[in-house]
């Protein structure tokens, strides 16, 4: 697979960082702001919630990082919630970016497949631009697509886990299958490492939050994130080398002298 | 009459959701808000009457993932 002419866009923007942050998990605002400052991310996740008195301020601080935000639907369990969700969402954030989760299990926050195709479908009808989160699963992502969706969002791991990419042979055959739609590893990343593994499988970005707002240094982390994910994006464009079983010399053989 | 602000039973003397809004703090601030499980567009606030026993939420900008 090589890569397309013109880079994916996400509905007609296009990233110069390969990179998506979260807003959550930071131990002040003032590390969430330096950790986007670091990374260069210019799309952060956010959510609502029942206004408890932080909202606003939170908003604030979002608000005068300049970056894009993409609202999620977490925490929903059914189609009908996260549409209702989604509706708010747009109308609070004055985006039709969304970033749609219906969860199917608590344990492991699996996407509910039958949910998600549900709701993608009337919140595409709508007009909304979905990000739907998903599994690598290609007849999910079939479904999505035929739905309206232009954006995939597979996982790596569960949520949280740090686990990075679980299943490489499923997000490549994912990946190869759809050329045209713009697609995110998301979720599961715990490393630098593992955003690099997403971007060299031809991936267009990568989204994490536990992993950099957890991080000893979150600032730090964000940055060695985003380094690692525009490696990874060079490496895919650049057309990396076959593995092969045996061993080549790299020095030339010819014109060695005879020593012995 | 009473109605649930998210989730708590709150008594107010306001009639619509628009001037609930306001008399429970929330009128310059920026929410979105569902009435009975349904998005409620802020336009259709001022427009909306409120009954005993109403579900209204109030949701914000907050963190997310």
């Amino acid at each position: 697979m090589t890569q397309p002419a013109t880079p994916r866009d996400f509905y007609g923007t296009r990233l110069s960082r390969p990179l998506m942050l979260g807003t959550a998990q930071y131990p002040s605002p003032a590390i969430l702001e330096a950790a986007f400052r670091a990374s260069g991310a210019e799309i952060a996740t956010v959510s609502l919630r029942r206004e408890a008195g932080q909202g606003q301020a939170f908003w604030d601080l979002i608000k005068a990082l300049g970056v894009r935000v993409l609202p999620n639907t977490a925490g929903c369990f059914s189609a009908r919630e996260a549409i209702t969700t989604a509706r708010m969402a747009r109308e609070l954030f004055e985006t039709d970016w969304i970033k749609l989760e219906v969860i199917g299990d608590a344990d492991t926050l699996q996407p509910d497949p039958f949910g998600l195709i549900e709701a993608a479908e009337t919140l595409c009808a709508e007009g909304f631009k979905v990000f739907p989160y998903t599994t690598e699963d290609g007849i999910i992502a079939a479904r999505l697509v035929e739905a309206g969706c232009r954006v995939l969002m597979p996982w790596g791991a569960p949520i949280g886990s740090g686990m990075g990419l679980n299943n490489r042979y499923g997000l490549r055959a994912l990946r190869e299958a759809f050329p045209d739609i713009a697609m995110v590893v998301d979720a599961g990343l715990g490393r630098p490492s593992h955003a690099a593994e997403a971007m060299e499988l031809g991936f267009d970005a990568v989204l994490l939050n536990t992993a950099v707002a957890q991080a000893g240094d979150p600032a730090a982390m964000a940055r060695a994130f985003a380094l690692a994910a525009e490696a990874g994006r060079d490496a895919f464009a650049a057309d990396m080398m076959a593995p092969r079983d045996m061993a080549r010399p790299s020095t030339p053989v010819i014109g060695k002298a005879w020593l012995d | 009459m009473k109605i649930e602000l998210n989730g708590e039973t709150r008594a107010i003397a306001s009639t619509t959701v628009d001037a609930a809004l306001a008399e429970l703090g929330f009128k310059d601030a920026a929410v979105a808000t569902a009435l009975n499980g349904e998005f409620l567009p802020a336009p259709a606030r001022e427009a909306q009457k409120l009954q005993e026993g109403d579900r209204l939420e109030v949701l914000a900008p907050m963190q997310g993932g």
